[in-house]
């Protein structure tokens, strides 16, 4: 590739909900800016132009659930110099990685008359899982600014800062007062990773793990607080098994507390 | 004239993966298959055994584009289980939070994935090298959608203010009043919107739609209200059960929906909702509607584009009526104890109506449920408009249709996602690799 051309931009779905890639379609003022600092080689949602590889960067949204899918991760990986995951899906499995916990056949027949019919793994699967990943980015949905700050720090050829540590500092830096402390709020944000810009505790409720645990997140601690303000086992379980259940320090955490 | 095979990998401009496979033989339609690739990831099952009040943060992942109407199709249907109606204060205030997501997903809709059909752009990033005012007028508006719901709700995808019963926080009105010059230009953007689509070429086809859209006595349906079709239907939600069907068909992961009485397909959407509902327009809406020249019922599907301009124009206007006769519900919930019962419950999505229905326990544990999404029904009626429309135009070469088929297939702002999902256009005229 020649040093004057721009960089190639793919963007690839697996199982999900598209509401990762919609965030790089609601960067609305630099969009337009963005289409033309890359040359957008794949985006299926937004554009029928489709080229071939290879791509400079990938950004991965969804998780593996069929062996079609693991497949074709494999030969997008061969394609991208760079592979970025973008959401909980794509990073720890998604929502639908609570069949992990499950019967497959169970949430089948729950849905569909004729399972036979469905191509389906008995898991959903984080793309880590299958290929190697430049860099992972957390959430559900990502974060629209820590995703302008991945392609700036990706066009200029620095590293991004994406920082690692709980939603408590944002909660701190935006000045919003404790929910579990000040109203007892059952609360996820001292394991949970930042990004989101703690919006749970500022709308009055506790934050409910959707970007996924922090770096080495002490989530016993968490639970024994939890506990103590009278939560359930059941219901301790539930809160570390929504959309980033599969994630190890999440998925270890809930296996304490029953099945 | 000898059959033809005609392939295409991917059908592009739609959220989520699908494909169409056309067997043609001369100008007769052998074989149509709307097939949706996208891998099942069964909310219905990993809904069982969670808390009812966890439903609508669930059920939103359903969809990023929509997430607004599966939060409010869920707490419609778990409030009426429990037996308990929200203030008509919190329903405003989520009629509020749906108009910014109408904005948003019509205006991406509309400027982003339909129009670049209309005017031969591959996307709307292309047509922005071209026209680059036109594109930002979309995106503009979008934003306003955004920020209306992120006002209300935390944030555009997955909000995070929705709970049953009503809302964890009333935002103070200060903190919606920043909203109304934005809103008043989108409202200028969306009437600008109207003028542009309806100048565009539209394919002839017309379809005999039974359309199925919400009514409100007093209201454009957004939020909820009775399920209404053209065959003079008029029911509660709760009946939805007794009058529709879905049924699993072999080649999709989709599944699809008919009347229960005559096992017809019908229609639900921007189109529906006007055909049933435009006496409830705005008045800004109506004007642009009565200048647009768009004749109700309209039966032609190339023209939703246009009733997605309208309902834009439609939802900015509305926004500013609730904003400005906004006071903050208090308290910003009510109280739903659990019960065992079973609820139902509906709302518009702006692809059309969402129906879920959920059966919990006394302690408030989901045992089932179901969900019907605007896609699914409307997969049936995709098909036939693409037969249509193939058995007008066969002499068309493989480029021209295959691209008028995509455009068909658009025309329903179909999200596969919510279906369960992929669109990747096949079409075989019988000589080729089948």
């Amino acid at each position: 590739m020649s040093r004057t051309a721009r960089p190639r931009l793919a963007v690839w779905k697996f199982a999900s909900c598209d509401g990762c890639q919609l965030t790089i379609l609601d960067l609305e003022d630099e969009l337009l800016t963005l289409a033309g600092a890359v040359e957008i080689a794949v985006f299926h949602e937004a554009s029928s132009d489709v080229g071939e590889g290879p791509f400079d960067v990938s950004l991965v949204e969804g998780s593996i659930t069929t062996a079609k899918d693991a497949e074709r991760i494999r030969a997008i990986r061969a394609q991208s110099a760079t592979l970025i995951t973008i959401g909980a899906c794509a990073t720890a499995g998604g929502i639908q990685a609570l069949r992990n916990f499950a019967h497959l056949a169970d949430f089948q027949a729950a849905v569909y008359a004729s399972p036979a019919h469905i191509d389906s793994l008995a898991t959903s699967t984080p793309i880590a899982e299958h290929v190697r990943v430049d860099l992972e980015l957390q959430g559900c949905p990502i974060d629209k600014n820590q995703l302008r700050e991945v392609l700036s720090a990706l066009l200029i050829g620095r590293k991004p800062v994406v920082p690692g540590h709980s939603v408590c500092v944002e909660c701190k830096r935006r000045g919003t007062a404790c929910v579990m402390v000040a109203h007892g709020t059952p609360c996820l944000g001292p394991v949970t990773h930042a990004g989101c810009g703690a919006i749970c505790p500022a709308y009055g409720r506790g934050c409910y793990g959707c970007f996924g645990p922090m770096e080495s997140p002490n989530t016993a601690a968490l639970s024994a607080q939890l506990a103590h303000l009278g939560e359930s086992p059941d219901a301790i379980r539930r809160v570390y098994r929504t959309f980033n259940a599969n994630a190890p320090a999440f998925r270890a955490e809930s296996r304490k507390h029953g099945d | 004239m000898a059959t033809r095979t005609i392939k295409v990998d991917y059908l592009t401009r739609v959220e989520g993966e699908g494909a169409l496979y056309v067997k043609i033989d001369g100008d007769r339609v052998e074989d149509l298959q709307l097939r949706i690739f996208e891998p099942p990831r069964y909310f219905e099952g990993l809904l069982r055994g969670r808390d009812f009040r966890e439903a609508p943060d669930i059920t939103a992942r359903i969809c990023g584009i929509c997430p607004v109407a599966y939060q409010t199709s869920a707490v419609n249907a778990l409030e009426a289980a429990a037996g308990v109606a929200p203030t008509p204060a919190i329903r405003a205030l989520r009629r509020l939070m749906y108009c910014g997501e109408w904005i948003q997903s019509h205006a991406l809709h509309v400027y982003m994935l339909h129009a670049p059909d209309f005017l031969g752009y591959p996307s709307g990033m292309a047509l922005a090298k071209d026209a680059p005012d036109i594109v930002e007028r979309g995106l503009a508006l979008k934003k306003a959608g955004n920020a209306l719901m992120a006002a209300v709700g935390g944030r555009a995808v997955h909000p995070i203010n929705w709970c049953v019963g009503g809302f964890y926080r009333a935002p103070e009105r200060h903190e919606l009043d920043g909203l109304t010059d934005q809103l008043k230009r989108a409202r200028d953007i969306a009437a600008q919107t109207v003028r542009w689509v309806s100048g565009f070429d539209f394919p002839e086809l017309e379809q005999p739609y039974i359309f199925v859209a919400l009514r409100d006595d007093a209201r454009y349906p957004m939020e909820g209200g009775r399920i209404a079709a053209s065959t003079g239907l008029d029911i509660p939600v709760a009946d939805y059960p007794a009058h529709f069907v879905e049924h699993q068909v072999p080649y999709t992961t989709a599944k699809h929906a008919y009347l229960t009485e005559t096992g017809q397909p019908y229609l639900v959407g921007p189109l529906a909702r006007l055909a049933l509902n435009v006496r409830k327009l705005t008045p800004g809406a109506r004007h642009a509607l009565a200048v647009s020249g768009l004749d109700l019922p309209c039966r032609n599907p190339y023209r939703s584009i246009i009733a997605r301009a309208v309902e834009i124009l439609f939802a900015c206007e509305e926004a500013l009526r609730l904003i400005a006769d906004y006071a903050p519900p208090n308290p910003p919930a009510v109280p739903v104890p659990p019960r065992a019962a079973t609820g139902h419950g509906a709302s518009e999505a702006p692809r059309g109506l969402l129906y879920h229905r959920y059966r919990m326990d006394a302690e408030g544990i989901i045992q089932d449920a179901d969900i019907v999404p605007p896609t699914s029904q409307n997969q049936a009626m995709i098909e036939a408009d693409v037969r249509a429309f193939i058995a007008h135009n066969a002499d068309l070469d493989d480029a021209s249709l295959q691209w008028r088929c995509e455009q068909t297939i658009r025309n329903y702002d179909p999200c596969i996602s919510c279906a369960t999902h992929f669109l990747n256009l096949r079409l075989d005229r019988g000589t080729g690799t089948p």
